[in-house]
C-alpha cells in the first residue's frame, strides 16, 4: 500500500508540467479574456498544478483509502467554509430593504 | 506467540504497537496529512476573507494586485516548484539507499527554499517598501487611484498577512530540513525508514500548494492586461 517507488520519470515530468503551467497562467494574465474568464483560467490552472503536486509529489495516488478520505473531507469543509460565507454575503440585498415601521404607520398617525 | 516470528525481521525504527513497517509508515502518513487538513482551514480563512473582501472592493483589490512585482511572483513559483522536485527526490534517495543523493537533495530544497525567502524579504518587499504600500508603514494613497484608493490598504493587508504567513511555513520548513540534513548526513533514513522525510515532504509541498494559489490570486487575476496595468 505504502510501499511504493514513483520513478524519477514520473517526477520530471510532474515538475515540467508544472513549470509550463506557471508560464501559462502568467502569460495569460496579460491576455484581456472578457468578462471573469482570466479568473477562471488562472484559478483552474491553479488547481490543476495542486493536484499534480498532491497525486505525485505527495505520493497521494498511491496512498490507501483512508488518507485519500481525510484529504477529501478537508478540502470538503473548505469548500463549505467559502461557498457558504459568499452564500450569505451575495445574497443580503436580494431581500427588499426594510425602511422601519414609522414610515409604514405614518398614514395611521391620524388615529393616535 | 507463533506470529512472533514475523516480526524478528523489523528494522530498529520499528514501534512494537504496529503489525508491520508498512502500517507504521501508513500511520504516519495519515497523521501528518490530519495535520494539513487543520492547515487547509488555518490557511483556509485567509483565503476565505480575502474572496468575500475581493468581491465587495474588486476596484481596489485590483489596484492593488496590479502594484505587485508579478516577475519576483512568478519566479518564486518556478523555485518553490523545483524545491518540491528536490524534495521528492531525497524521499526517492533515501528508498534506494543512497546517502548522498539524500543529503545533496535536502541541500538544494533548502537552498531554493532559502533564495525564495531572500528574494521576497531583500527585494520584493523593500521595493513594496519603498513605495509606500505597506499599511502601518507608511502607506500612502496616491490620488490616481481616485475613489477607490480608500480600500487599496486593505488589499496590501491580505497581501502580506497571506505572503507573510506563508512565508512563516517556509522558515519553519527551513529549520526542519536543517535537522533532516543532519539526521541524513548521519545515515538514519534507509530504504526501511524515512518517515520524518516523508512528513517533512507532505509539509513542504503542501507549502508549495499554498503558494499555487497565493500567486494567482494576488499577482494574476488584478486585470494586469490593463494598458499601463504592468509593472
Amino acid at each position: 500500500m505504502s510501499d511504493y517507488l514513483v520513478p524519477v520519470k514520473t517526477y520530471l515530468l510532474v515538475f515540467f508540467g508544472l513549470l509550463i503551467l506557471t508560464g501559462l497562467t502568467t502569460g495569460v494574465a496579460f491576455i484581456d479574456l472578457g468578462a471573469e474568464f482570466n479568473t477562471i483560467v488562472a484559478l483552474t490552472i491553479a488547481v490543476v498544478k495542486a493536484l499534480l503536486v498532491i497525486l505525485f509529489f505527495m505520493h497521494v495516488k498511491y496512498s490507501g483509502g483512508l488518507t485519500k478520505m481525510v484529504i477529501v473531507a478537508g478540502f470538503f469543509f473548505l469548500a463549505l467554509l467559502i461557498a457558504f460565507t459568499l452564500a450569505d454575503e451575495l445574497t443580503r440585498n436580494w431581500s427588499p430593504q426594510v425602511h422601519g415601521w414609522s414610515t409604514l404607520i405614518a398614514p395611521l398617525r391620524i388615529w393616535f | 506467540m507463533a506470529d512472533m516470528a514475523v516480526h524478528h525481521a523489523q528494522p530498529k525504527e520499528f514501534q512494537h504497537q504496529f503489525e508491520d513497517m508498512a502500517q507504521q509508515r501508513d500511520a504516519g502518513t495519515f497523521g501528518m496529512w490530519v495535520f494539513l487538513v487543520t492547515e487547509i482551514m488555518f490557511f483556509g480563512g485567509l483565503f476565505g476573507a480575502y474572496i468575500i473582501y475581493r468581491s465587495l472592493y474588486l476596484p481596489s483589490f485590483e489596484i492593488g494586485s496590479r502594484l505587485l512585482k508579478v516577475d519576483f511572483g512568478a519566479t518564486n513559483t518556478v523555485i518553490l516548484i523545483a524545491s518540491s522536485l528536490t524534495m521528492a527526490l531525497s524521499i526517492y534517495a533515501a528508498h534506494i539507499n543512497k546517502k548522498n543523493l539524500q543529503v545533496l537533495f535536502l541541500a538544494l530544497t533548502m537552498l531554493l527554499g532559502g533564495i525564495f525567502l531572500f528574494l521576497k524579504f531583500a527585494f520584493e518587499w523593500t521595493a513594496d517598501y519603498h513605495e509606500h504600500l505597506i499599511p502601518g508603514l507608511g502607506f500612502i494613497v496616491r490620488p490616481e487611484w481616485g475613489a477607490a484608493g480608500s480600500h487599496v490598504p486593505m488589499f496590501f493587508c491580505f497581501y502580506f498577512f497571506m505572503t507573510g504567513l506563508h512565508a512563516l511555513h517556509m522558515i519553519i520548513g527551513f529549520v526542519i530540513l536543517a535537522v533532516l540534513l543532519v539526521m541524513a548526513w548521519r545515515g538514519r533514513f534507509h530504504s526501511e525508514y524515512y518517515a520524518p522525510l516523508e512528513s517533512t515532504g507532505l509539509y513542504w509541498h503542501f507549502v508549495d500548494i499554498v503558494w499555487i494559489f497565493l500567486f494567482p490570486l494576488l499577482y494574476l487575476i488584478g486585470g494586469r492586461y490593463v494598458i499601463g496595468g504592468g509593472h
